[in-house]
């Protein structure tokens, strides 16, 4: 009872006078289980009920002498019970209004006759004797209650049998037992509890007043704040109520109702005193229950509201999505921006999460209960907001995916990122895919059934040997684990570290067993930095010597997805992982393989596999591919490159793919003939492979002699007929890529003009995401450096979704439109289109683009368009 | 035991036991002659109960008796409390070379013990009740281990009967192969066997591999 009175319960603001429990459903709650377990008492314990407390529990009781009855010893202003200690001292003694009480006993008749105000009187017990479970067993007891069970046994035998001793251990007991429901139910408590914050609040607020005025159809006449100064916290009330936890006051008036004047904490809504009139003032205290919400409150409170709002739903939602698509522009445009990104990141970013927020609270018609106290959510938000821009821009990122889920626009983004990265070599170490703000469980209301379960399993891995350890790991592997309820749950109770632990015992089954699970688990990036943060990754890198190889291989597909931000990839570097990793590759070579594999073992292809998989994850960070190469890994991804298994291939292109953005990559590229793999599963079945190395081929095109490779291993056809499915996007990205690098040769755009990739290109102008668009656009712009092709341009009608691209705000592409139109423009009868179009005034404009490349290739387009313009004028 | 006697007994073991050269068979069977002489006498009936769990023991690195126990009357074919020398090899031929199957059958005889062909809930609470460390109190513990056997037999009885049978028990380990061993140690690890392989096959020249 000790630890859940001290920790959970809610006391007041420390202030004057003797501190006071709040009222909040929290602290009714526990003392409701207070009442309960002493009422119960004389029934489940008699013995122990009779035991006498060292100190009795005394305060001031509302109670009069009158109500007591038999068994007391009534006088006017006294009582005294008739039940009496060894002394002859009553157990309970009562002189208005002072009570003392020494025994369970006594405490459960008290309450018993208390009746109603048993409650009240709980409370007043409970305030006036902070430290209960001291005064029942006495200080010496207090200290030592957490005592080993082999201390107590020792006290036994040197004390004997003392009966005083034994009452006293189970009375111990027993209130241990209680602290420990207490504190679990409170723990339930507080996962209920809502948590709001200034920024959902003011972000309801804006909302709701876009929806109020006159007329009936709005959802309320006005809602407005009391105070139009806003904090820098985001907080409107004063800061000596801020303290309470309170962000602002607003005035509702539902079309239904007197005008409401409520208060929001971080707590909830509530209905608060109301302005008193002379001053202006607000009564704060609370006079209705708490609700989650603004909009649940409202609900509640004015019908009309209700019914508007349903009706509004939908209308709302789709402001949502206006808003979101609006922003994922504004993150577009921004990362095109580099000089402007770093003034406005952060700025941008709490932009966004607001609108998360909002899209959260409403959309999903649930606020997140956080299991976290309030304290440690808010810093992470804060520390977030400050981090750097970039990492900002990936916590982002990933928010906004969980946030919505089409999965196009999620496919979409991150090709973005993945296509940018390419570009811009030096940006690829910075480029990181999330280092996310934590945000925990987030899931139902309550726990789900789930958390329990893993509970006790993780239980059984701290205190079971070899044998229940792996039972335990099996049933947890049972557990979908592809969902992030069980992977946070895994987590929240401690189960990582055991997990961890686990990796760096003797005991091969075991760790067999978590890594089955860490792999799963990892997919979550929360998990990942976890993962990190305890120290798991030097320990896996260590497995990866293991002469067991199906250890190797969970360790390296357990890597493959930690290894998904900087931080993790650098530990994994630091640690020797990469030439591990390297060295597993080299597996694949062995061909005296046993016919008959061992209990648990798997094959050495499977080994190379996983190694490449790793290599993969690890490949984004500049450092690594240097790391990589050092190690040797180029002929040995190059000698994996010429087997037929998809699901080797993958993560071999996949690698290779990443690293070609390195010069000296490319090289060996070049030097170990990979071209020519690469060529040969551009017609694989696989899609995904099919992208890799389409994506590769890009990369390495920039290089004269590859480009011939490829036109010389037939590559150039299979590019063009997978330029007819646009269904997978990042897959046409990658091949538009290629086709665009490769279309710089001459002797390549002549074959592509064979196999009509030109008329194909100019279909894609229109409804294709802008990491295609730039590869279309910038293939077309070598085309049309030949007069056929210009031509063949114009007939398809190419002209005109061209210079509708010349409004665009991406600079990549602009840069890549103006050359388009400025090939274009070397015609006449093009000429004369893209005037019709106005395109010379658009080329125009953008010489006062900020960005320099955009300008010159706007001013280089002008030129042809301004000697065209010639030409007509002489004539 | 002169020569001829002793080949005529490996052949006649090599005839039933497939996975060792005759010559391994034979330090086998040697490494069996050791093992029971008692003061240069051999002990016809074979290896007992204490020397073999010391074996188990001490070569094999077993540490549970109880299994130690299980594994001895899973050699000991006959049941005649000892081991002679045919039980001998068969057993380390699943030991050391055994198959997938044959070591999924070989844990299975181990883990049932009353011999009705089915692991029951009673045998499986007495293989587990030693697995957890520290509980307070031993009704605590009880309760603690009934849960870790009801956890084995949500993940291994598929036909819900109450105990795992062999079809049960292959299913589930062919699933996930770390259930082989699921109620305790009963083969030894790759790393042992090596060494003892080593040890017993040290006299045979390397031109006879």
């Amino acid at each position: 009872m000790g630890v859940a009175l001290t920790k959970s319960a809610q006391w007041t603001a420390a202030g004057y006078g003797p501190t006071a429990l709040e009222v909040t459903p929290l602290n009714e709650a526990i003392l409701k289980e207070i009442i309960e377990f002493i009422e119960n008492f004389l029934y489940n314990h008699p013995q122990e009920a009779e035991y006498v407390f060292a100190e009795p529990l005394e305060w001031k009781t509302n109670l009069e002498p009158s109500a007591f009855g038999s068994g007391y010893i009534v006088s006017e202003t006294a009582v005294e019970s008739k039940e009496v200690d060894n002394n002859g001292q009553p157990l309970l003694s009562l002189s208005v209004p002072h009570v003392q009480i020494r025994s369970f006993g006594q405490l459960s008749q008290f309450l018993f006759i208390a009746k109603d105000s048993k409650l009240k009187e709980a409370q007043l017990c409970v305030e006036a004797n902070r430290n209960p479970v001291e005064k029942i067993l006495g200080l010496d007891y207090n200290t030592i209650k957490e005592e080993s069970s082999a201390l107590r046994i020792l006290e036994k035998l040197t004390k004997g049998d003392d009966p005083e001793n034994e009452i006293k251990r189970k009375v111990a007991h027993l209130l241990y037992q209680l602290d420990l429901h207490l504190l679990n139910n409170s723990l339930k408590h507080i996962s209920l509890e809502i948590r709001l914050n200034p920024v959902t609040v003011k972000n309801d607020i804006e909302l709701l007043k876009r929806f109020s005025g006159k007329g009936e159809q709005t959802v309320l006449e006005f809602i407005e704040y009391t105070s139009d100064y806003e904090f820098s916290n985001g907080c409107r009330a004063p800061p000596w109520r801020q303290i309470h936890g309170e962000i602002c006051y607003v005035l509702v008036k539902p079309h239904d109702a007197d005008t409401l004047c409520l208060t929001c904490s971080s707590e909830g809504v509530f209905l608060n005193g109301g302005k008193t009139d002379d001053e202006g003032e607000i009564n704060y205290e609370r006079k209705s229950e708490v609700y989650k919400d603004l909009v649940t409150l409202l609900k509640d409170k004015s019908a009309k509201f209700s019914e508007n709002m349903s009706r509004q739903e939908l209308k709302f939602n789709e402001e949502h999505h206006k808003e979101v698509n609006q922003l994922s522009k504004t993150a577009k445009e921004e990362e095109a921006i580099p000089s402007n990104r770093s003034t406005s990141g952060s700025h941008r970013s709490t932009l966004e999460k607001n609108q998360i927020n909002l899209v959260k609270s409403h959309m999903a018609k649930r606020l997140a209960p956080s299991l976290n106290w309030k304290a440690t959510v808010d810093s992470k938000d804060r520390k977030s907001s400050f981090k750097e821009p970039q990492e900002e821009k990936h916590g982002r990122h990933e928010k906004t995916g969980t946030s919505f889920s089409h999965g196009r626009a999620q496919l979409i983004r991150k090709s973005v990122e993945k296509i940018e990265d390419i570009i811009s070599d030096s940006s690829s170490e910075s480029e990181e895919d999330e280092e996310s703000p934590d945000h925990r469980q987030e899931a139902n209301a309550d726990l789900p059934s789930e958390y329990w379960q893993i509970q006790k399993l993780v239980k059984y891995l701290k205190g079971g040997n070899q044998t229940a350890t792996v039972i335990a790991l099996c049933s947890m592997k049972d557990f979908n684990l592809a969902q992030e309820t069980c992977q946070l749950a895994i987590r929240d109770v401690g189960g990582l570290e055991v997990l961890i632990n686990l990796l760096d015992t003797d005991e091969v089954k075991c760790k067999i067993g978590s890594l089955k699970i860490l792999k799963e688990i990892s997919h979550n990036s929360q998990i990942r930095r976890s993962i990190v943060d305890l120290g798991g990754l030097p320990i896996m890198v260590n497995i990866l010597d293991s002469p067991h190889k199906s250890l190797k291989c969970l360790a390296a597909e357990t890597i493959a997805n930690v290894a998904k931000f900087r931080r993790a990839r650098r530990v994994v570097r630091q640690y020797g992982g990469i030439t591990k990793l390297v060295a597993l590759l080299d597996c694949g070579q062995n061909s005296s393989e046993p016919a008959q594999l061992s209990l648990y073992e798997t094959r050495d292809v499977e080994v190379a596999r996983c190694g490449a998989l790793a290599l993969w994850s690890c490949s984004k960070s500049h450092t690594n591919k240097e790391a990589i190469r050092k190690a040797g890994g180029i002929p040995l991804l190059a000698r994996l490159l010429k087997t037929s298994h998809e699901n080797m291939l993958i993560p071999v292109v996949g690698t290779l793919q990443e690293c070609a953005s390195e010069e000296n990559y490319r090289a060996a590229i070049k030097a170990e003939r990979i071209i020519e793999n690469l060529v040969k599963n551009l017609n694989s079945e696989n899609e995904q492979l099919q992208e890799h190395c389409a994506m590769a081929i890009y990369q390495c095109a920039e290089d004269e002699e590859t480009r011939d490779l490829v036109r010389l291993h037939g590559g150039l056809k299979p590019l063009a007929s997978l330029l007819n499915n646009t269904d997978n996007k990042e897959r046409l990205a990658a091949v538009t890529g290629a086709i665009w690098k490769c279309s710089i040769s001459k002797e390549n755009v002549t074959k592509f003009r064979e196999y009509k990739a030109i008329e194909t290109l100019v279909g894609l102008l229109t409804d294709q995401p802008e990491e295609v668009l730039i590869n279309v656009v910038g293939a077309l712009g070598e085309c049309c450096q030949e007069y056929e092709n210009r031509v063949i341009v114009r007939k398809c009608g190419g002209i005109q979704p061209l210079v509708n691209l010349l409004v665009g705000i991406n600079q990549a592409l602009l840069v890549n439109v103006t050359k388009a139109v400025g090939a274009c423009a070397v015609e006449p009868e093009s000429m004369a289109i893209i005037d019709r179009l106005d395109g010379v005034r658009l080329l125009w404009s953008l010489l006062k683009n900020p960005h320099p490349d955009v300008k010159a290739s706007a001013a280089w387009a002008l030129c042809p368009c301004i000697e065209n313009a010639k030409v007509k004028s002489v004539c | 035991m002169d020569q001829r006697v002793l080949n005529k007994l490996v052949e006649s073991v090599s005839n039933t036991v497939k996975s060792f050269k005759k010559c391994e068979i034979e330090c086998l069977i040697r490494l069996f002659q050791n093992l029971v002489k008692t003061d240069g006498r051999i002990d016809k009936t074979g290896i007992d109960r204490n020397t073999f769990q010391e074996i188990l023991h001490n070569i094999f690195g077993m540490t549970d008796d109880m299994l130690m126990n299980r594994v001895f009357c899973a050699f000991d074919k006959d049941n005649d409390n000892h081991i002679n020398v045919k039980e001998w090899v068969k057993g380390l031929s699943v030991f050391l070379r055994g198959t997938f199957e044959e070591k999924l059958k070989f844990c299975f005889e181990v883990y049932y013990l009353n011999g009705d062909g089915y692991i029951s809930q009673e045998e499986i609470f007495n293989m587990l009740k030693n697995s957890l460390y520290q509980q307070s109190s031993e009704e605590e513990s009880d309760e603690a281990i009934q849960e870790l056997v009801d956890l084995t037999l949500k993940k291994m009885d598929y036909d819900n009967d109450g105990k795992i049978s062999f079809a049960d028990f292959e299913k589930a380990v062919k699933e996930e192969r770390l259930l082989l061993e699921v109620f305790g140690q009963c083969l030894p690890e790759a790393k042992k066997c090596l060494d003892f392989e080593v040890l017993a096959f040290r006299h045979i020249p390397i031109s006879r591999f």
